[in-house]
């Protein structure tokens, strides 16, 4: 792998960049591989990526139906933080911060990872209690987190509307200041130039459309371009079409997928350097290195795969942040899209084996699994690597829907994303 | 933007005026206390997700707040059909 570096930008220069290496190879599949990812999101890529460097694994392929990151990956709003209320959550997605924290050395890839805080509003007496109550939960788990009043807030944004006349007053909020956003085609293609250069083999444009059983054990899988590929392990990390998926194999997933909109405004002059959330009148917001306001929606209450989100919520989420920031009511959208989020019960991934032999799923990640990318991509692929969970990983058992143990992050940690 | 028909109203409506429910024709055990873990949790769950046709609960939360179901196709969003809550879907992924 041709090294990235400041001084390969000024010897490219001299050839007018035109000599630069492809990122990746492009191979046809071989007929086995140790381990098949099915999905090229950011999570399969990094699960390939950690069990080639890892775990030694490497003989391993991933395949993806269209491109690279081009599912949830990069259509989310790249919000990454671990202020998460229950121990089993704030383990995960804080294995998932401390790996963020230098992963664009690890991976020598530009992530634009920007540790700029994010502040989880309250505007009621109860998501005061409930951020306070998250807050010192945080701080026993090692987790930097704050709780501030409404002067705090509004000393770090400046040009929110924190006054007591706004329709649903800022009574305060937790802030992360270790959280951030990361620029999120730049993961999926950090991950998959490390990937491939350990041999890992990614298959675009390749869709798995059975999943080939043996005894009751999964043994590899049919694609539509290439018929069969077979495999020991099999790991599927398809997001929103992972109820699909397991059904290729016959069995049910606890999960609903759901389409998740977001939307960018024009480029604008910097106005906005860290991350707003708010859960109670449901917006998001943060400003992007292009200028552009990032805000995020709710996901819309009926089932779908359509990748669009529908109207109403936008409409809903653009009056929640006029309110919030009178200042860009004038300010004009550029661009909507939607993803297909696969939502669990209790609002926590699913990191699992399942009922068929040889067969793992990662998913369950809904609204919010970007942060967790490299967290989620390193424990699975220990869990591929080694035929079972570890300590971090166990508790994201799909069997737990049958055993009662939820991880019940659901209003708990103010969830979305 | 949807343009839902209520069965009670007899009206097409916008979407706005309806909440989605999640899946319909769910019955619960009748008795509970006999069913293994594995019933209950799939029985509080695991819900029907297909690509494609889907019967779903919703209800005219702006309207007359009656429940009725949806046939609907999650793939390209097209109602298929609207009936009361009672009644069994005419158009179903096998038909
Ligand atoms: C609008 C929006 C905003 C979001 N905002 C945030 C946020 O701010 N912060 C945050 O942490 N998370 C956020 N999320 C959630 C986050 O994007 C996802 O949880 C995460 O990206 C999931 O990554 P993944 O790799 O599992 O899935 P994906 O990136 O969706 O990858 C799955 C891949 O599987 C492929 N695939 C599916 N079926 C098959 C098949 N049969 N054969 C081969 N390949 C297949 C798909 O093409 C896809 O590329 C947001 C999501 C959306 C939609
Ligand atoms: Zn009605």
């Amino acid at each position: 792998m041709q090294k990235y570096s400041g001084f390969g930008l000024l010897k490219h220069a001299l050839s007018h960049h035109e000599n630069w290496q492809r990122v990746w190879r492009n191979p046809k599949p071989k007929k086995h591989y140790d381990v098949i990812i099915v999905g090229g999101g950011g999570h399969g890529l990094a699960t390939a990526y950690y069990l080639a460097k890892v775990h030694k694994v490497t003989n391993v392929a991933v395949i993806e139906k269209g491109y690279l990151g081009g599912g949830n990956t990069a259509r989310n709003t790249t919000i990454v933080r671990s202020n998460y209320l229950w121990d089993e959550a704030a383990f995960l997605y804080e294995h998932a911060m401390k790996l963020w924290e230098g992963l664009a050395q690890d991976l020598n890839y530009n992530l634009m990872f920007s540790q700029r805080g994010v502040l989880n509003l309250g505007h009621t007496l109860q998501d005061m209690r409930d951020i306070e109550r998250r807050v010192n939960a945080n701080r026993l788990n090692g987790i930097d987190s704050v709780a501030l009043d409404t002067a705090g807030v509004q000393k770090i944004v400046p040009i929110m509307d924190c006054t007591s006349r706004a329709r649903y007053p800022i009574l305060g909020a937790s802030w992360q200041p270790r959280a951030g956003v990361a620029r999120h085609d730049a993961v999926a293609w950090g991950f998959a130039r490390a990937a491939d250069a350990l041999g890992v083999d990614l298959i675009q444009q390749c869709e798995v459309d059975d999943i080939l059983m043996q005894n009751g054990n999964a043994v590899g899988v049919n694609t539509k371009q290439y018929g069969e590929i077979h495999a020991d392990r099999i790991g599927c990390v398809v997001a929103g079409n992972s109820g699909v998926v397991a059904k290729m194999a016959g069995f049910e997933l606890p999960v609903e997928s759901h389409p998740l909109q977001a939307l960018v405004s024009e480029p604008i002059r910097p106005i906005l350097d860290t991350v707003v959330m708010s859960n109670q009148v449901h917006g998001y917001i943060s400003q992007s290195d292009k200028g552009d306001l990032v805000i995020g929606a709710g996901i819309d209450g009926y089932n779908g795969y359509g990748q669009r989100g529908s109207y109403p919520t936008i409409e809903h989420t653009l009056q929640a942040i006029v309110e919030m920031f009178p200042i860009f009511s004038r300010v004009r959208m550029n661009r909507q899209w939607g993803g297909i989020v696969d939502t669990t019960p209790d609002a926590c991934p699913i990191i699992s084996d399942t009922p068929i032999g040889n067969l793992f799923f990662n998913c369950g990640w809904g609204t919010g699994g970007f942060k967790a990318t490299p967290g989620s991509g390193h424990v699975f692929a220990e869990t591929l690597a080694k035929g079972e969970a570890n300590a971090l990983a166990k508790p994201f058992s799909m069997f737990r829907f049958h055993n009662g143990a939820l991880v019940d992050e659901h209003g708990a940690a103010g969830v979305a994303h | 933007m949807f343009y839902i028909h209520c069965p009670y109203c007899d009206e097409h409506r916008e979407e706005e005026e309806f909440h989605a429910k999640g899946q319909a024709h769910i019955a619960r055990p009748l008795d509970p206390d006999a069913c293994t873990d594995e019933e209950w949790g799939n029985f509080l769950y695991f819900r029907a997700n297909p690509r494609g046709i889907h019967h779903e609960l919703w209800v005219h939360a702006a309207g007359c707040r009656k429940f009725f179901n949806i046939t609907r196709d999650t793939q390209t969003y097209a109602i298929l059909e609207t009936y009361r809550l009672g009644e069994q879907p005419s158009v179903t992924s096998q038909s």
